[in-house]
Formats: C-alpha cells, sequence, structure tokens
C-alpha cells in the first residue's frame, strides 16, 4: 500500500483489510463489505463526504479514497474466491461416498452355454450366407429315417437309439404295439436334425445353403450321453459343390469356432445319407495334440460327421441328381461346448445349477 | 470287432509298426477304438515239466512238485489239485515277475519261500495268474510237445496287440480276419498270405438233404456231415488263444471250430447233432408263434417273418441267430452235420433285434457275408475239426437256389469323380485302386463298368464307388477349395423378433437360461395339468422321464428346486423351447402345423427382488432386522411388459392382463395373483404365482412366480410409424377418485382413457390408496392425465371439459366419486 498522508484514511484502510482477513465465511464477509463499500458504508461516506471538501483537494482526496477503496475491493475480492473455494471444498469433502459399495438393480442374466455355443456356430454360418432352418422335434419316421435313406430295419437304425412316440396320446400302449403296427405311420423324437434337411429340400429348389439347430433325441444315458443334446447341421445343394468345398468349410469353421489354427483331419466313415462320408477329427485342443487323457492319448479329436449328400435322398425329395451336388455336416453342440469351455461333465448342461449356469454370463 | 494283430500278419504282413497300421487302418474308415497287449507284462516263466508229485507232510492240500525246467530240478510247493507227473505247466522261477492281480497294482515277484516247512523255489501257474483265460481248474496244461525250458510268453506268442475296430454297419466285408487283411493288404500294397487251406475228399457217403422252403430269405445252404467225431478232444492251446484275443470264449472243439472259422473268413457256421434231428432239413419260415429253446436255454417266440432250420418236427435254430438247445452239439456227440448258410441281408435285418437279441452270427448276416463264401467255410472247418477230434466227412452238400450268381455292376463315370472329388483322377489310378480292391473294372464309353465282387454289400451305386476312391487314394489328399457362395442377403424381415432378442432381453433383466429335458415324469405333468393329456413315448429312458412336456414350467420349477436344495434362494430363470400340446382328438396328425409342437418362453423368479445387500432394505423403512423386499407379482410382470414391448405395439391397449376366469383352466396356478396376457386381442400367455397347494406339493416352500408365452405369437413386430411431433404446449391434470376396491384399476384407466379422447398424451396412476379417509372397502385412485392437441395449444375450458367428462364416465361406469 502506498504510503498517504491522510493518516484517517490509512487507519480505516487498514482496519478494513484486517477485517476482511479474519472473515472466514462468506457471509461475514459480506458484512465487512456492507460495512465498507455499501451504501453507507465507512468508505462510501468518505466518497460521499469529498463534495464537502475545497473544490482544489477534492481531486487528490478523490483519488486517495478510491484507490483505498480499490484496495479494498481488490482483497474482497480475492477473499471473498478463497472463502467460496474452501467452502466447496468442504462442502464436497462432507458429500463424499464410498464408490466401493455395490451399484443398485438386478445382477445380469446369462445365456445357457448350449446356446451361446449355437449362436457362435450359428454367426460364422450367417455370415457366409447360409440361413437358419428348423423343424419339429417330434418326428414321422419318413423324415427322420427313410428319407435319409435308413429304411427299416437298417443296422444303421441301431447307431440311432430311438425313442418312439404313442400313436395316440393318452392311451396307454407298450412297445410291442408300437412295433408290431408296421402300417402306421411312426413318430419319433428326432435323432437328429437331418429331418429339417428334408423339409427344406421338400419344399424348394436349390441352391440351399441352410444350418440346421436343434434339440434331438437318443434313448441312451451314461456319463458321456444324455437322452436329449443338441446338434447344428449344415446342408448345401448347388450346381457345383463338391468333397473339395466341404472340406475347406468345416476347416475354416472349426478353425473360427476355437480362434486356433488348428489341425483339421477326415476320415472316411459311414452315414446312410452320405457318400463319401466323413468323420473330422481335429487336434485336440487340450493338447495341442500331444495326448491327454481328454483325446485318450490320440492327439486328435472327433468333433463331426459330414459327407456328400446321398443321390437316394435326393431322390426322396425329387432333386436331379445329375444337375446339383451337395454337402451335410453334423455337430454335436454339448461336445463343442464341453472342448470350448473345458465343462468336463455332460450331465452339468441340463442340471441348470445356477452356480454352472453363472459361469458363461 | 477284435482282431489279433499276430493272426492278422499270418495273413498279410506289410513292413509297417503296430503303429503305422492301426494309423492307416483308421484313416481308411475302419476306425481303431484300442489297441491293447494279449497278456499282460510278465517274465521269467518257462514251459516246465512235472516229474514227481509228493503229499505235503504238514498240509493235506499242498503237494510237493518236483519240476525240471530241462537244466536243473526245482522243488516247488503247489495248491494246484491237478499237478500230476508227466504234464507241462508254465513254470514261474524265482525272479520272475507276474501280473498284478488287479489293475494299477505293481507285479508279483516270485522270490525263495516256506510253505508250511517245506522249502519252495517257484511258482507253477493257473492260466489266470498270467492273465489268460482259465480252461480248466488248477494249473494251465501246456502242450505236450511244448519244448522244456521254453519261455512262455514266446510259446503262446504272447507279445501281440489286439486291435479294437469300431466297423461301421456298411463294412461287414471287416467282420473276418480276412476281410481286414484284405484291406490291409490294399492299403499298403503287400499280397495276401492266406493260410493253406486244402479241401477233404469226402470219406463217406452220408448226406442231410436240405429243402430250401423261403429261398428269398435264405438262397444258398451248405451242410457236411461228420461222422464219428471224438466231440470231448480239447481245443488246441494256440485256438484257444486266438479265440481267446477275439474276445470269445473257448466251449468245446466243435463249437470252437465253427467260431474259430467265423473269425477267419467272416461265415458264420453251426453245428448240429445229427442224432438228435429227425429226417431232411428244411429252411423255412417260422409259424407264427412257434416256440423254441435256444443254446442259452432262453425260450423264445417267432414271428412269421423269421426264418428257421427245422426238421422234420420241430424248429432246430433261429436262422443266423442262434442254435436251438434241443439239436446242440455235446460232449457226447458223435456226428455232426455242420451248416453254412446265406441269409438275405434285407431279409434278416432285425430279426434278431425283434427277439431282444444280438449274436456274432446275426451281426454278419445283417451286414453280409461273402455270398459264395459257404463252401471255403465248410471245407476249412472240416480240416480243422477233422485234425482235433478225428472223424469221417461226408461230402459237400449245397443246396443253391441260384440267384447269388447274379454278378453285379455298377458304372463310373469319369467325368463323375471331378464333380463330386474336386479333382481329375489319371485312369491308370483308377483302375488300380478299383482292382487291388477285388473290382473287375471294364472300360466303356466315358468310363468304367465295374464288377462288384461277392463280398461287398457297400456298393450299389456311383457315389459308393467314389468313396472307394477317395478312401484309399486316402481323405487328407483330397483338395481343399475354400467354399465359394454368391452374396445373398438373408436378413430377418424387420416385422418379426428374432428369439435371440427375447433371450438378450431377459439376460439384460438378470434372468439365467436353462435347458430342461423335453421329457418329464408322468406325476409331475398330472401335478401340473391334472387330467391333461400329454404325449408319451413308448421307450422312455427311465420312467419319470415319459411325458413330453406340455409347458415349460414343470421342467423350470424343478430346476428351481434343485437350485433351492442347493441354498441358491435367489433364482431368476428361462428358458425356450418347444412343447408339445396334443390337439383335441388326441391323435398326432398335423406336424407342419402348429397344434401340435410349439415354441414357448417361460421365466421364473424366487426369492429377493434384488439380492441382498447393503442396499436390500426398503428405504423408507430401515428398520433393523428387516427383511429384504420379496419378488412381487409386479416384478414379473413387468419383465413380461418388457418383452411385450419388443413387438413394437405401442398402443396403450395393446397389451392387457385379465384375471384367470372360472372357466379357464390353469390349476397350477394362483387363481387371484396370475393373469392371462393378451396382446392385440390375442391371449399369448400367462403370468403370476404358481398354486400354494402345487407349491406344497413339490416339496418347495418358497413363492415362485412364473411366465409362459407363445412365442410365435409374440414374434411378429409391429414396423414403426412416424407421426409428427406437437410443437404444443401439453397440459396435465391430477384426478383422484374414489370407487368401489373390487373394481380394477386396468378397468378404470380403460374407461378414462376412452372418455379422454384422441389428443390425449398419456394416462399414469401416481397413486392408489385405501384405509383411512376413503371409506371401507373403497379405494382412491390417482390418476395423471396429460393432454397435448398436434395443431394448436389447449385452453383451459377445453381441458376443464375434457376432464369433466372423464369424471363424468368414471361416475357412470364406476360410481367413482372425487375424493
Amino acid at each position: 500500500m502506498s504510503e498517504s498522508n491522510n493518516p484517517q484514511l490509512e487507519a480505516l484502510a487498514a482496519e478494513a483489510l484486517a477485517e476482511i482477513n479474519a472473515a472466514r465465511e462468506t457471509v461475514l464477509l459480506d458484512k465487512v463489505r456492507v460495512n465498507y463499500l455499501g451504501k453507507k458504508g465507512s468508505i462510501t461516506q468518505l466518497l460521499k463526504a469529498l463534495g464537502k471538501l475545497p473544490a482544489d483537494e477534492r481531486a487528490a482526496a478523490g483519488a486517495e479514497i478510491n484507490r483505498v477503496k480499490q484496495e479494498v475491493q481488490s482483497a474482497l475480492e480475492h477473499q471473498r474466491v478463497a472463502l467460496e473455494n474452501a467452502e466447496l471444498a468442504a462442502r464436497l469433502a462432507s458429500e463424499k461416498i464410498d464408490v466401493s459399495l455395490a451399484g443398485r438393480g438386478r445382477p445380469q442374466g446369462s445365456v445357457h452355454p448350449v446356446t451361446r455355443t449355437i449362436e457362435r456356430i450359428q454367426m460364422y454360418f450367417e455370415q457366409v450366407g447360409y440361413a437358419v432352418a428348423e423343424g419339429p422335434e417330434i418326428e414321422d419316421d419318413y423324415h427322420n429315417f427313410e428319407a435319409l435313406n435308413i429304411p427299416a430295419h437298417h443296422p444303421a437304425r441301431a447307431m440311432h437309439d430311438t425313442f418312439y412316440v404313442s400313436d395316440f396320446i393318452g392311451r396307454a400302449s407298450d412297445e410291442s404295439e408300437a412295433v408290431a403296427s408296421s402300417n402306421d405311420v411312426k413318430y419319433v423324437l428326432r435323432t437328429h436334425t437331418s429331418p429339417v434337411q428334408v423339409r427344406v429340400m421338400e419344399n424348394r429348389e436349390p441352391p440351399v445353403r441352410i444350418i440346421c439347430p436343434g434339440r434331438v433325441y437318443r434313448c441312451d444315458s451314461d456319463l458321456t450321453h444324455t437322452p436329449m443334446f443338441h446338434q447344428v447341421e449344415g446342408l448345401v445343394v448347388d450346381e457345383h459343390v463338391t468333397f473339395a468345398h466341404l472340406k475347406g468349410v468345416i476347416q475354416s469353421f472349426l478353425q473360427v469356432f476355437f480362434e486356433k489354427d488348428l489341425a483339421v483331419r477326415f476320415r472316411p466313415s459311414y452315414f446312410p445319407f452320405t457318400e463319401p462320408s466323413a468323420e473330422v477329427d481335429i487336434a485336440c485342443v487340450m493338447c495341442n495334440g500331444q495326448g491327454c487323457r481328454v483325446c485318450k492319448n490320440t492327439g486328435w479329436l472327433e468333433v463331426m460327421g459330414c459327407g456328400m449328400v446321398h443321390p437316394n435322398v435326393f431322390s426322396h425329395v425329387g432333386y436331379d441328381t445329375e444337375k446339383y451336388t451337395g454337402f451335410a455336416f453334423g455337430m454335436g453342440v454339448e461336445r463343442l461346448a464341453m472342448l470350448r469351455y473345458g465343462v468336463n461333465d455332460l450331465r452339468l448342461f441340463f442340471d441348470n445349477d445356477v452356480r454352472f449356469l453363472a459361469q458363461f454370463a | 470287432m477284435k482282431v489279433s494283430e499276430a493272426w492278422l500278419r499270418e495273413w498279410v504282413n506289410p513292413s509297417v509298426s503296430t503303429q503305422e497300421l492301426v494309423h492307416a487302418l483308421t484313416m481308411a474308415g475302419l476306425e481303431v477304438d484300442a489297441v491293447e497287449p494279449a497278456a499282460p507284462e510278465f517274465s521269467g516263466v518257462v514251459v516246465g515239466l512235472i516229474e514227481g508229485v509228493e503229499p505235503h507232510p504238514d498240509a493235506e492240500k499242498l503237494r510237493v512238485c518236483s519240476v525240471t525246467d530241462g537244466m536243473s530240478n526245482f522243488q516247488v510247493v503247489c495248491g494246484a489239485s491237478n499237478a500230476a507227473a508227466g504234464i507241462k505247466i508254465p513254470f514261474a522261477k524265482v525272479g520272475a515277475a507276474l501280473p498284478a492281480s488287479t489293475d494299477g497294482e505293481p507285479s508279483m515277484a516270485i522270490k525263495k519261500a516256506k510253505l508250511r516247512g517245506v522249502e519252495s523255489f517257484g511258482m507253477l501257474c493257473g492260466a489266470s495268474e498270467l492273465g489268460l483265460e482259465d480252461t480248466v481248474d488248477g494249473l494251465m496244461i501246456l502242450p505236450a510237445d511244448a519244448p522244456v525250458g521254453d519261455d512262455v510268453r514266446t510259446l503262446l506268442g504272447l507279445d501281440d496287440a489286439v486291435i479294437e475296430l469300431d466297423l461301421t454297419p456298411n463294412r461287414g466285408d471287416c467282420l473276418s480276419v480276412m476281410g481286414v487283411a484284405r484291406e490291409v493288404g490294399v492299403l499298403t500294397s503287400t499280397r495276401i498270405s492266406a493260410p493253406a487251406m486244402p479241401s477233404t475228399p469226402a470219406q463217406i457217403d452220408t448226406v442231410t438233404t436240405v429243402h430250401l422252403r423261403a429261398p428269398a430269405y435264405c438262397p444258398r445252404y451248405v451242410g457236411r456231415v461228420i461222422c464219428n467225431v471224438d466231440a470231448s478232444a480239447e481245443t488246441p492251446l494256440w485256438m484257444r488263444e486266438k479265440l481267446r484275443r477275439a474276445g470269445l470264449r473257448s466251449i468245446d472243439a466243435v463249437v470252437d471250430v465253427t467260431n474259430y472259422v467265423m473269425l477267419e473268413l467272416g461265415q458264420p457256421l453251426h453245428a448240429f447233432d445229427i442224432d438228435k434231428i429227425a429226417g431232411d432239413i428244411e429252411v423255412r419260415h417260422a409259424q407264427q408263434g412257434e416256440k423254441i429253446t435256444l443254446l442259452d436255454d432262453s425260450s423264445v417266440e417267432l414271428d412269421a417273418d423269421m426264418l428257421v432250420i427245422a426238421d422234420a418236427k420241430q424248429a432246430l435254430a433261429v436262422a443266423g441267430i442262434m442254435g436251438g438247445a434241443s439239436s446242440a452239439v455235446s460232449s457226447a456227440t458223435q456226428h455232426v452235420l455242420l451248416e453254412a448258410a446265406f441269409f438275405v441281408p434285407q431279409q434278416h435285418a432285425g430279426k434278431a433285434r425283434q427277439l431282444g437279441m444280438h449274436t456274432d452270427s446275426s451281426h454278419r448276416f445283417e451286414r453280409g457275408v461273402d455270398r459264395l463264401g459257404q463252401e471255403r467255410a465248410i471245407e476249412r472247418a472240416t480240416e480243422l475239426l477233422l485234425s482235433i477230434t478225428g472223424g469221417e466227412a461226408g461230402p459237400i452238400n449245397l443246396a443253391d437256389a441260384g440267384q447269388l450268381h447274379t454278378q453285379q455292376h455298377v458304372d463310373l463315370r469319369a467325368a463323375r469323380i471331378k464333380r463330386v472329388l474336386g479333382f481329375e483322377m489319371p485312369d491308370v489310378q483308377v483302375n488300380d485302386i478299383l482292382s487291388r480292391l477285388d473290382f473287375v473294372p471294364r472300360h466303356m464309353d466315358h468310363g468304367w463298368q465295374i464288377t462288384v465282387p461277392p463280398h461287398r454289400f457297400d456298393i450299389a451305386c456311383e457315389a459308393d464307388l467314389l468313396e472307394e476312391l477317395a478312401r484309399i487314394y486316402g481323405y487328407e489328399n483330397l483338395p481343399v477349395e475354400p467354399p465359394l457362395a454368391p452374396m445373398t442377403f438373408s436378413l430377418k424381415p424387420e416385422s418379426s423378433t428374432r428369439a435371440g432378442v427375447f433371450r438378450q432381453q431377459l439376460v439384460a433383466r438378470g434372468y439365467r437360461e436353462a435347458i430342461t429335458y423335453s421329457f418329464i415324469a408322468p406325476q409331475l405333468h398330472s401335478q401340473f395339468f391334472n387330467d391333461a393329456s400329454g404325449v408319451t413315448l413308448v421307450n422312455p429312458i427311465a420312467s419319470d422321464m415319459s411325458v413330453m412336456r406340455t409347458s415349460l414350467l414343470p421342467g423350470l420349477v424343478t430346476a428351481a428346486a434343485y437350485n433351492l436344495s442347493r441354498q441358491q434362494k435367489r433364482l431368476q430363470l428361462f428358458e425356450m423351447g418347444l412343447r408339445f400340446v396334443p390337439q383335441a382328438d388326441g391323435a398326432i396328425k398335423d406336424l407342419d402345423g402348429s397344434l401340435a409342437q410349439t415354441p414357448a418362453l417361460a421365466g421364473l423368479l424366487c426369492g429377493d427382488r434384488v439380492p441382498e445387500s447393503w442396499m436390500s432394505k426398503p428405504e423408507s423403512n430401515g428398520a433393523p432386522g428387516q427383511k429384504p423386499d420379496p419378488f412381487d407379482f409386479y416384478d414379473i410382470k413387468g419383465d413380461v411388459e418388457s418383452l411385450l414391448a419388443l413387438t413394437g405395439h405401442t398402443a396403450a391397449k395393446a397389451v392387457e392382463f385379465r384375471t384367470i376366469e372360472g372357466g379357464e383352466s390353469y390349476p397350477y396356478m394362483h387363481p387371484g395373483q396370475s393373469a392371462v396376457v393378451s396382446l392385440a386381442g390375442k391371449v399369448v400367455g400367462l403370468v403370476g404365482l404358481l398354486h400354494p397347494e402345487l407349491q406344497r406339493s413339490l416339496d418347495i416352500d418358497h413363492d415362485i412366480w412364473v411366465f409362459e408365452l407363445h412365442l410365435n405369437l409374440i414374434s411378429e413386430k409391429k414396423v414403426p410409424e412416424f407421426k409428427e411431433l406437437s410443437k404444443f404446449p401439453e397440459v396435465r391434470r391430477d384426478l383422484a377418485v374414489i370407487v368401489d376396491q373390487a373394481v380394477l384399476v386396468g378397468d378404470v384407466l380403460a374407461c378414462a382413457r376412452r372418455a379422454a379422447r384422441n389428443e390425449l398424451q398419456s394416462l399414469i396412476v401416481f397413486d392408489r390408496y385405501s384405509g383411512d379417509g376413503v371409506g371401507e372397502g373403497m379405494q382412491s385412485i390417482g390418476l395423471g392425465l396429460t393432454w397435448q392437441h398436434p395443431l394448436r395449444t389447449l385452453n383451459d375450458e377445453e381441458v376443464a371439459t375434457l376432464t369433466n367428462e372423464v369424471v363424468a364416465a368414471l361416475q357412470e361406469q364406476f360410481n367413482a366419486s372425487l375424493r
């Protein structure tokens, strides 16, 4: 502060500045402002009193007072900002909550690992132009077997432990009755999703590119079999489809599914509805083909069946076997899910233990 | 099928290791399931000759034997009752290691020992002590010509592997050592060296006449009489060992020979005791209901489509499945009739299964045995039988209806190879592969005509030949091409909702997806649905899995009970899947219609609304010890509403929840806390509380909230249609009306909505109260009405008029008064 030759003014200024510094709350600070700079404030009064001074002194005295006023104003502003900051900081500090406490609302649910696996398979095939087809699970013998080149009593039927459905609901029936009445249409729980392919082919001309996911049923129950499980089967029919394309599709799919550049091999096998037929093995994803418990030390895991559609199947649906060729493939969803997620017990899929389900959020 | 590698190598001996052999078989479609050693590890066991046997001085059951290994004599104490001087037995010398008696234990080391005071230097072994099959009680008797002192493993050829093949049903031709050898020969380009099989000229004239009464089923039957056999003769050890390695038990010499030939050549044989046959052999269809007692002492009743081998009086055997007890060979049998027949696979298929049986014989005939292999098998069996049991053979008696001699031809077009396999195979290679497989290719225009060998039953069309080419060429060598397809757009129409959208909605709202079995216990079914019928399985895997679900709820509730009993008390589950609802007349007629099998979406809530946490106490009264709120009707209703919101039906009255009326049958739901859900006037499902009585009978002590929706009926989605936004202000008026407590708020809203006209933008219930101040049996409902005109500002008078009209309508319909 510059020296003034007005000791009274200097004292007033010193007093004001002291009070400003002493004000610890904005409310008190405001009082100080009013006391000095308000309408009736001491400094305001001094300015008002200027008129009473002789004209030649007014300018100098006015300048003095205004200088003091500005000093006080600036000190007030300075202190106000400081106080407001402190008060905001205090308020914020007092409002602090524990952000580590859990959020409100229902926890997230989960998609069943079988569905999750089907969705991944479906996503791949939809991206490369396949459509999804579905069909009935109680299926007639024709679509489940006959149309797929599996006539009655074919030894291949023994490979499908079939559940038979009583012809008439609510009527108690025994096995001999159902087997004996061979002229009746018989209904079964579909043993694979291939009948969906037949139904699609019955209803449209090639080209066909579909996959058929769904539940299937076999009368078998032990450590590695459940009487219900899921399959995804695929079918491609067009004019220039070869076994080489089949190999290409399967290999690419399996590498995408397991997100790994894994070895895939094809072995001759037998399915009545494809010829040539193949089983597909992948290098064991648990041990990278080194041999382990899961692959029974072979280094290979059987994951799919496939083949070129048998001409008899085309004949059943009225496709021209000279014009069209096609391939079909099928895979067990639980098997793929077990390999993908390391699930070691098939039965877990149908216990619906929420502690299991919760692992697939 | 199990094949001994050593036996296989007698037929074909490529210079490849066991591992390479197994790999070649697997990659050719003869999948190898396992390779097991023919006998467990043991060592130090030699051929011993018992020279003398003395009783043990202190033990009645023990003997003291003097045994030689050809070099020295040993004193061995032995407990076997058949120990006798002059027999040769496996002798485990001191230092020998015998297989552990149970898996996983270390082998047993033979040491010098003292038994009841007598020193013993080694052990005399029974077959099971070497991991082999016991055929006699006591010591294993080795052949009299076994060189004393030779290693028993070498003598018996035990360093052999048993290869277990998982053969597909089309490869019946590989159900024999000869068949597998043929395949190995092709795969490794190795010549087959079949053992010499001399034919035996007839020594006597005896013939049993055979009549083929059902030539369509049995077109070929070869019989041969062998007289004066010693049926009690012992099967030689080498044959017993081969049978054992194939998984068959030794029975007696005659049966063992028939089994041996079946394993070797694939042709099942049967032997009858001629003295128990009355007159000629008839191969005929069974009479309906005809009974026969089989070799395994079981009695079966036959159907008329089955075939029997019979004499003048009775059925002697079920053809191609099992022989009968009455004509069975025994140790007393003197004269034998050997049978080798051909049964047409299409006729034979399923017959054994109809009888609940499955035999080595039926397995082969169903898949097809060599059409013309019967004489070869009879000759082989004759030779082997005579060498073991002695006797004189009659002439081979062939009954042949003739049709099997027709050669089967299949055409193969060269162009088709490329069309199907994706590459051109040179003619030379085609010829080579087919010839190696015993096919006879003959060049024609554009390809070949192939003659199929009589042992192949899986070659009926061109595709079958293509598979053979691919198989022998090697699937792994076939080309790979990236899949190419024209780009197509397969987006689902916007007017349908994918099931996955509903799934994601529920997952976001905390539900976990369950997958339950489609079949449930009949008892559970009737607990839910009383007498309502369901589709039943004829052959359920278990009696509690025999009714196809007519609703997803029993399965979900069962899953909830499973979790509740595992301390999982807060549950949110859902499932999507088909339910199987019988049609009115009970028959499954229309599979393509949606009547019998329709997809549903069901959900379940149980326990606390939010998981117990620091804030799970209700906010309004945080009294200590206050339990968290459980789920209630409005929780699950909110979830259902959120699903229905996905249908795009935005009109306020599109979704309706209606109390279950008496006439509707949902016996499993609490009548006062459940609702039928409608969408655009159509019933699409229900929601509410499981009936307390049902809950009690299921032993569940928690409230179970459920919903079930008809997926097809909620999958249709409204495509949005834009409506102009009003630029004019909204006006809100609140009303509190008092009506009878029995009045449903939904009905009040519907009435208010009708009266409030088109400009009504929203109608909400902001309060509902009953108690002090509104009168006994009455309730107060606070309604918030918001109006907005699209083209102008509504003035106060207009709003007052609208409000009054609403009040008047409520008075009119519900006798409502303003509060």
